[in-house]
């Protein structure tokens, strides 16, 4: 199931607004696509961010991908779990896998983004 | 217990550091003919060690008999079909090796003054212009180490010819179905890089391409044929569309062996382009390395070439070094020798017509696979293909078996596992180049373990994921592997 409360973006990216606060990370069908996840290569606290830029990569045993970010703004915090456990990415995408907290310059951006129907359909076409 | 109840080869071998016993040796030294030096002295005693800790000391005929057992663990194009897809994991003819042997070649140094390495010289010389009438291009130089070195080499000299003419210019186009090599080249050589996605029939979408091509696009970097063994039937129009706004058309040469001596990418519009000579041309593919990846471009991209450059003086070969427009050396000397005078000595033993037949007789085999395995796995793009075929696990899939399972379980089968899961627009891809090396005796070989297996995925699926089950070792974590890595070996 794809959670409403978030917006999603083509590349499989989801963001979360609380307010100017925005949560990144990838959608389930992502993390099922790339397979078993080893590594995740996340930006530092304070790199700033335009709206579809690359964020980071992760890395399958397939392939190495590119994240790009949902929403223009700062890094804040990066999911520092991920460097001993990037397993979480698979198990819990939208909870425990989450990638980087940012400050949004614009929290509109997110709609830009898909809502969680549009995304559904879009992966369902996808296929 | 009794540890030696097997045929060795079906033995597991432990380590060397596992064989090892204190104070054996596999050599011996003559006595000292000079005055003994004391290395503690000589070196200072902080950089002098009485012992390696754990090194492991055998005997000879004990280090012999690892190595030579742990070769027969090996699987090499001279066991059998290596039907890695998009590799071209072609037999490497043994009259390579014996020219490449030839002492004068073998024993030639890079430092050997010119008037000593005219032969040597007339070597690469004759190679360049093989290849030049091969591609249909005006230059070639030999320097880059590898395909992907060719790469970076060309986009720079496209890089510089723009500069030349006033604006490097901002991107580079790629298709979607691209190696991932192609990508990265654009990236290092300083370019922004934009997807272009392939069209249903699996080849270059021109209506995009139009779209995209702007003042700002340096180069479309294309695969031809794809990688889906497709051939790119727009190419002439697509080199129209570039060289109408002033960008360049490089042409990744992966899969020339499906083009030689049949169509040359100089007549079809390609600017600069880079083989792979331990591909298409027959040079081993041991190791990672050595390898050669020429680039051949246009005479507009010749001053820009790498230094120094091969010229003809009189009757005698020379180095130009004096090329004021070069984009710099991009390797030690001049490309790895060895390997170039394998292919030449291909190219000379097929002639024209050989290679000619070479190509066709790649196709015909890849053609064939397709046709007695369309039954049997899905294929996503129906477009008529070349030198390889690429099917999907989608019918093996519903039984839960993927494209993965399927190449571990064509071990049981002895054979090499084609490749995996590439190209990426193909979903649980199962990429499969059988060469011109085949026979229709192996091939059908193949074809039946490959029937067999997907009737396995059917019958019994778990069988399957669960594969190999002949080998030495059982499948192995790959994901542990990758996330947890044991980097070195510690005695228990």
């Amino acid at each position: 199931m794809v959670p409403e409360n978030l917006r999603y973006t083509k590349e499989h990216e989801w963001l979360l607004v609380e307010g100017d606060t925005g949560t990144v990370g990838i959608t389930d069908h992502a993390q099922e696509e790339l397979g078993d996840i080893v590594y995740v290569d996340l930006p530092r606290v304070g790199t700033a961010l335009a709206q579809a830029s690359p964020l980071g990569s992760v890395e399958s045993v397939k392939a190495v991908s590119e994240i790009f970010s949902p929403a223009s703004g700062e890094v804040t915090e990066a999911n520092a779990a991920l460097a001993d456990a990037p397993e979480k990415l698979n198990e819990d995408p939208y909870g425990a896998g989450w990638l980087v907290k940012m400050k949004l310059s614009d929290p509109a951006q997110a709609g830009s983004l898909m809502t969680a129907a549009e995304y559904q359909a879009y992966v369902g076409a996808e296929k | 217990m009794i540890e030696k109840v097997r045929h060795h080869l079906s033995q597991n071998e432990p380590l060397l550091f596992e064989r090892s016993s204190p104070g054996k040796r596999a050599y011996q030294l003559p006595e000292l003919d000079v005055p003994a030096v004391d290395p503690a002295e000589a070196l200072g005693a902080e950089n002098v060690r009485a012992e390696i800790a754990g090194f492991p000391e055998v005997s000879e005929v004990e280090a012999i008999r690892h190595f030579t057992r742990l070769s027969t663990w090996n699987y090499a194009i001279d066991h059998g079909m290596y039907p890695l897809g998009s590799c071209t994991m072609k037999y490497n003819p043994r009259i390579n090796e014996l020219v490449a042997r030839t002492e004068a070649l073998a024993w030639a140094h890079p430092y050997q003054p010119e008037a000593l390495a005219q032969g040597s010289m007339e070597v690469m010389a004759r190679l360049e212009a093989a290849l030049a009438e091969i591609t249909g291009m005006d230059a070639v130089t030999l320097q880059p180490a590898a395909g992907a070195h060719g790469e970076l080499t060309g986009i720079l000299l496209i890089r510089a010819l723009l500069q030349k003419r006033g604006n490097p210019r901002r991107k580079i186009l790629i298709p979607d179905s691209a190696h991932g090599t192609n990508p990265a080249t654009a990236a290092i050589a300083g370019y922004a890089v934009e997807n272009i996605k392939s069209s249903e029939s699996g080849v270059l979408d021109v209506a995009a391409l139009e779209q995209l091509v702007t003042d700002d696009v340096a180069a479309l970097m294309v695969t031809n044929p794809n990688t889906l063994g497709v051939f790119e039937e727009n190419i002439i129009h697509a080199a129209e569309i570039l060289h109408a706004k002033g960008a360049m058309l490089y042409m990744d040469g992966a899969n020339m062996n499906a083009l030689v001596g049949i169509a040359r990418p100089g007549d079809f519009g390609v600017d600069v382009m880079h083989l792979n000579l331990h591909k298409t041309f027959s040079t081993p593919h041991g190791g990672g390395g050595p390898g050669a990846g020429p680039v051949a471009v246009k005479a507009p991209f010749e001053p820009f070439l790498p230094a120094p450059r091969l010229k003809r003086s009189g009757k005698r070969w020379t180095y130009d070094y004096k090329r004021k427009h070069s984009i710099g050396r991009v390797k030690a000397f001049y490309g790895n020798f060895g390997v170039l005078v394998r292919a030449l000595a291909y190219i000379l033993a097929h002639g024209g017509a050989g290679l000619r037949n070479a190509t066709v007789d790649a196709v015909l085999n890849a053609v064939y696979i397709r046709k007695k395995l369309e039954p049997y796995y899905d294929l996503p793009y129906p477009s008529p293909n070349m030198h390889e075929v690429v099917f999907s696990d989608e019918r093996q899939a519903r039984h839960g078996v993927r494209t993965g399972d399927l190449a571990k379980r064509l071990i049981d089968y002895g054979f090499h596992p084609y490749t995996v899961s590439f190209p990426l627009i193909v979903h649980g891809a199962l990429m499969i180049e059988p060469t011109e090396t085949e026979g229709k005796m192996e091939i059908d070989q193949f074809v039946d373990a490959m029937i067999s297996i997907a009737r396995e995925a059917e019958a019994d699926p778990q069988l399957v994921k669960s594969a190999p089950h002949g080998t030495r070792t059982s499948r192995v974590d790959e994901v542990a592997a990758a996330r947890k890595p044991v980097l070195r070996w510690k005695p228990a």
